[in-house]
């Protein structure tokens, strides 16, 4: 059977139609869901997809974070649904506690977007299991309240836990604390990152590579791993 | 109506670029006597009622739920304008 992936949408959500897409890419079936819902519509897994929500007014995706969708969004996350959460999606889940940490402006307190390479720290995640420990991914990443930031004890667990996901490699691009990219919750079924996965899964609309331009796909392996990760349940 | 006020701070330890740029720029202004700037926020909210305890404890209920994330931020007073 078709595994069925929702993707949320906030008000103020830009790439919810890229998630949808990126779903569609790797044989799933995209399931639209609406914020202001009681309901998950029975899906597999959940994407919380990248944007603005409420113009990331009080902090960015705080109000989102009490929207009425997100009490199902942590029921099902506690069951062990596969949840992602992509750059406003990864604000979301940590202002809802259901990852740790917090993000604040960029150190620099510009807006970035650049192609940004990761190494994959945990490939053991729902979102991860395509990777290898180690590899070395580049997807896109556009934010401005990305430096991901918490208390010594905090970094010090999600360390010893294997909870860092994916690393920042070559430049640090907005002062996160220990080049934290993205991170997961203990059990690994809720993951976390401010770069974009749905932006590189089609060729000739991803991030250059060596072989030819915007010819980059790492963010399909996100998608791929979802499925895995269901199948095996 | 009265207004109940909410101050949030960042934490110490998190870097505060807003308050780095206006201490920089009250250097470049020759005031260099202040060594540090934070900036934080001030809620106003309006209530219909009177402000009692129970009122006051509600408000820093929202205050540590919503109004601030206590990851980054300290709540540091909640009270009633006079």
């Amino acid at each position: 059977m078709t595994s069925r992936i929702g993707v949320i949408t906030f008000p103020g959500s830009l790439d919810d139609r890229d998630a949808q897409r990126a779903v569609r890419l790797v044989g799933a079936e995209p399931v639209a869901l609406w914020h202001g819902d009681h309901d998950l519509h029975g899906v597999d897994a959940v994407v919380l997809p990248g944007g603005f929500s409420y113009g990331d007014y009080l902090r960015a995706g705080a109000i989102a974070s009490h929207a009425p969708i997100m009490a199902e969004v942590i029921e099902a996350a506690e069951r062990g649904v596969p949840v992602l959460g992509i750059c406003n999606g990864f604000q979301m889940l940590a202002e809802a506690r259901l990852l740790p940490g917090a993000h604040t402006r960029n150190a620099h307190q510009q807006f970035i977007r650049r192609d940004q390479k990761l190494r994959v720290e945990n490939a053991s995640t729902a979102w991860t299991n395509e990777f290898a420990e180690g590899d070395e991914i580049v997807i896109p990443l556009k934010n401005a309240d990305g430096r991901f930031v918490a208390d010594e004890q905090t970094i010090a667990r999600i360390e010893g836990n294997g909870q860092v996901v994916f690393r920042y490699v070559d430049v640090n691009p907005n002062g996160s604390m220990n080049d934290i990219a993205g991170v997961s919750n203990e059990r690994g079924n809720v993951v976390g990152l401010m770069p974009h996965p749905e932006h590189a899964t089609e060729p000739g609309f991803g991030p250059d590579t060596r072989d030819a331009m915007r010819s980059g796909t790492d963010g399909l392996r996100f998608f791929t791993s979802a499925l895995a990760a269901l199948l095996s349940r | 109506m009265p207004i109940i006020v909410v101050e949030v701070m960042p934490k110490a330890e998190i870097l505060d670029p807003q308050g780095k740029a206006v201490v920089g720029a009250l250097h470049r202004l020759g005031k260099d006597k202040f060594s540090d700037v934070r900036i934080g926020k001030r809620f106003e909210l309006t209530v219909e009622g009177l402000v009692d305890e129970e009122m006051l404890a509600e408000v820093r209920e929202i205050a540590e739920d919503m109004l601030a994330n206590t990851v980054i931020e300290d709540v540091v007073y909640v009270g009633e304008v006079r």
